[in-house]
């Protein structure tokens, strides 16, 4: 169980993150999920007690992390699958870890095999390839065999194959009982990994519910209707106060079902050349919602390029 | 003891600090060796003057001792290492430690070696460790080294960045501290209160016109006493800045 209370980080003029509060349930994978920039990484770094907060506080099983004793017994993370001295084996980064908490050596070989290094643990971690320094990141988390696992955008930049393997990773530690927190920018990516949602945007909440809930009220329903009779249609529309969106030669409205909206062309004597039932992305949806949070917006979006979708795909 | 155990299998655990070992022990004891060879003859015969290129292997050592520190930030894994123990000033402590205790047998083998080629290849001195005077040149450059190495650390803690850390510490220990002499009027009362000058002292070899000095305000181990202090002070400010600010 992770709680974090009112926390907040300032970097000079940056508030990175913005009186945050959220908890973190054991036994199943909560997703972390915002833009890029939205302060995700700053908040796990404040969870490991890594950066200090302006400030709140972040607790785990009711403890600060350096009140933690022997903490890889109890947290384990992986931040950056790059934070390891390339010229270093894999075996003998896990082992300085191993040594650094007091778990046992075979240990080490434990974790090289559940994550399938066994065969390169000897080889300079400097030369592995992303999908294999993620699974050294992987096992050093597992070292202490920890109830609570933090995972930054686990997925970044890897094939499928490794995307599937690290969100099966999950699932099965969730399964075991622990609290599994895994951040990523991509909603489609944590509907499939996360059952918990926490949504920031610009380091503030947004929402904190069941990934099924978010899915749901985000890809809200909305109908598309068009008509060569529009202007009469849509003040019938207005004066029933439904949200309506203008698209040239049609309305997309959302708050009503095609049903209704057919029956009240009806009664205005509206012709309808088309009524149909829209149902929205993941994506645009998030987008929409944390719209407003997206810092990177105007610099990223390619022109031509809807600003709202550049960074999904990122 | 389990943390030096882990900062022990860090630093040996890449090739650097082998190679930066070998190059601080192999470098002074060769040039130790074509000095005794070429030059024996005009060097006053003493122990405290086979130690005159020992600071070859001191400038060496700084770079080890601050790459150990500087190169867990370049890398990331000073991260890790304050994950596994968020304690900072412990885990910087047994870093400290584990430095230390390498660079005073760096230390000892350079004092040895340098004192054992120059002895066997000008066999005609008379240079048996005889009295405290004959062994604290030779037997106190483990003490210097590994001090050498806790500044460094020191310093590495404080600039993070290797090669800041490396260039300040090279370019101070090499040139500034010579170049200081050359102010005028206070230049040689400075001298005499910096860091390396005060080592140098401890040891006492007789290649350098300060040594032959007179109006030294401090006996070899009362210099050794005040580097020292330099040394942890420095230390303790890198210490102390690690664990306030952000990893
Ligand atoms: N060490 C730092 N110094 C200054 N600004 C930072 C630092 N770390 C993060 N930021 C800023 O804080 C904001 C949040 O960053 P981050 O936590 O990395 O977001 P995310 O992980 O969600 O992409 C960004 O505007 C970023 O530029
Ligand atoms: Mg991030």
């Amino acid at each position: 169980m992770i709680e974090a209370v009112g926390l907040t980080k300032r970097y000079g003029k940056t508030l990175a993150v913005d009186n945050l509060s959220f908890s973190v349930p054991s036994g199943r994978v909560t997703g972390f999920l915002g833009p890029n920039g939205a302060g995700k990484s700053t908040t796990m770094r404040m969870i490991l007690g890594l950066d200090t907060p302006t400030g709140g506080t972040a607790l785990i099983d009711g403890k600060r992390y350096r009140d933690l004793q022997q903490p890889l017994r109890t947290v384990g993370a992986l931040l950056d699958a790059k934070w390891v001295h390339p010229n270093r084996s894999a075996r003998a980064h896990l082992q300085w870890l191993a040594r650094s908490n007091r778990l046992p050596a075979k240990r080490v070989d434990e974790v090289l095999e559940i994550v399938g290094l066994t065969s390169v643990a000897g080889k300079r971690a400097g030369g592995f390839s992303l999908g294999m320094s993620q699974r050294l990141g992987i096992a050093a988390a597992l070292l202490g065999d920890p109830q609570v696992l933090l995972f930054d955008e686990p997925v970044n930049g890897l094939d499928p194959e490794g995307i599937l393997w690290i969100r099966k990773f999950m699932h099965r530690l969730a399964e075991e009982g622990r609290t599994v927190f895994v951040s990523s920018h991509l909603l489609s990516e944590m509907a499939l990994t996360a059952q918990e949602l926490v949504v920031i945007g610009r380091g503030k909440l947004i929402s904190q519910s069941s990934t099924e809930d978010f899915v749901t009220q985000a890809t809200e329903n909305t109908v598309r209707v068009r008509s060569p009779q529009l202007a009469p249609l849509r003040s019938a529309l207005g004066k029933l106060g439904v949200s309506i969106r203008d698209e040239g030669e049609a309305l997309v409205v959302s708050g009503m079902d095609c049903a209704d909206i057919g029956e009240l062309a009806a009664r205005e004597g509206v012709v309808l050349h088309e009524l149909s039932p829209q149902r929205g992305s993941l994506e645009e949806a998030f987008m929409q919602l944390t719209g407003d949070s997206v810092e990177y917006h105007t610099e990223i979006a390619e022109p031509g390029v809807p600003a709202t979708l550049t960074t999904a795909g990122k | 003891m389990s943390l030096l155990a882990a900062e022990r299998i860090k630093l040996f655990s890449t090739r650097s600090p082998w190679a930066c070992g070998l190059l601080a022990v192999a470098l002074p004891v060769g040039f130790t060796a074509l000095l005794a060879a070429q030059a024996g003859d005009q060097i006053d015969a003493t122990v405290a003057n086979t130690q005159i290129t020992t600071n070859l292997g001191r400038a060496v050592v700084l770079v080890l001792a601050a790459l150990a520190v500087t190169s867990e930030y370049r890398f990331g894994t000073i991260r890790s290492t304050f994950q596994a123990v968020p304690n900072r000033v412990t885990a910087l402590t047994a870093k400290a430690t584990v430095v230390a205790a390498v660079t005073a047998v760096i230390g000892a083998l350079v004092g040895f070696g340098c004192w054992g080629v120059f002895r066997a290849i000008h066999a005609g001195a008379d240079l048996a460790l005889t009295g405290a005077e004959d062994w604290r040149p030779v037997a106190g450059q483990a003490l210097v080294f590994a001090l050498t190495g806790l500044l460094a650390l020191g310093v590495g803690i404080l600039v993070r960045q290797t090669a800041g850390a490396v260039a300040l510490l090279l370019v101070y220990s090499l040139l500034v501290e010579s170049l200081v002499q050359l102010i005028p009027k206070i230049g040689d009362d400075i001298q005499r209160w910096l860091p390396f000058f005060a080592a140098d002292r401890f040891i006492g070899a007789t290649g350098d016109d300060a040594a032959n000095r007179s109006d030294l305000p401090l006996s070899p181990w009362g210099y050794l006493a005040y580097f020292a202090a330099i040394s942890l002070v420095v230390l303790a400010a890198g210490i102390a800045t690690a664990a306030r600010r952000d990893a």
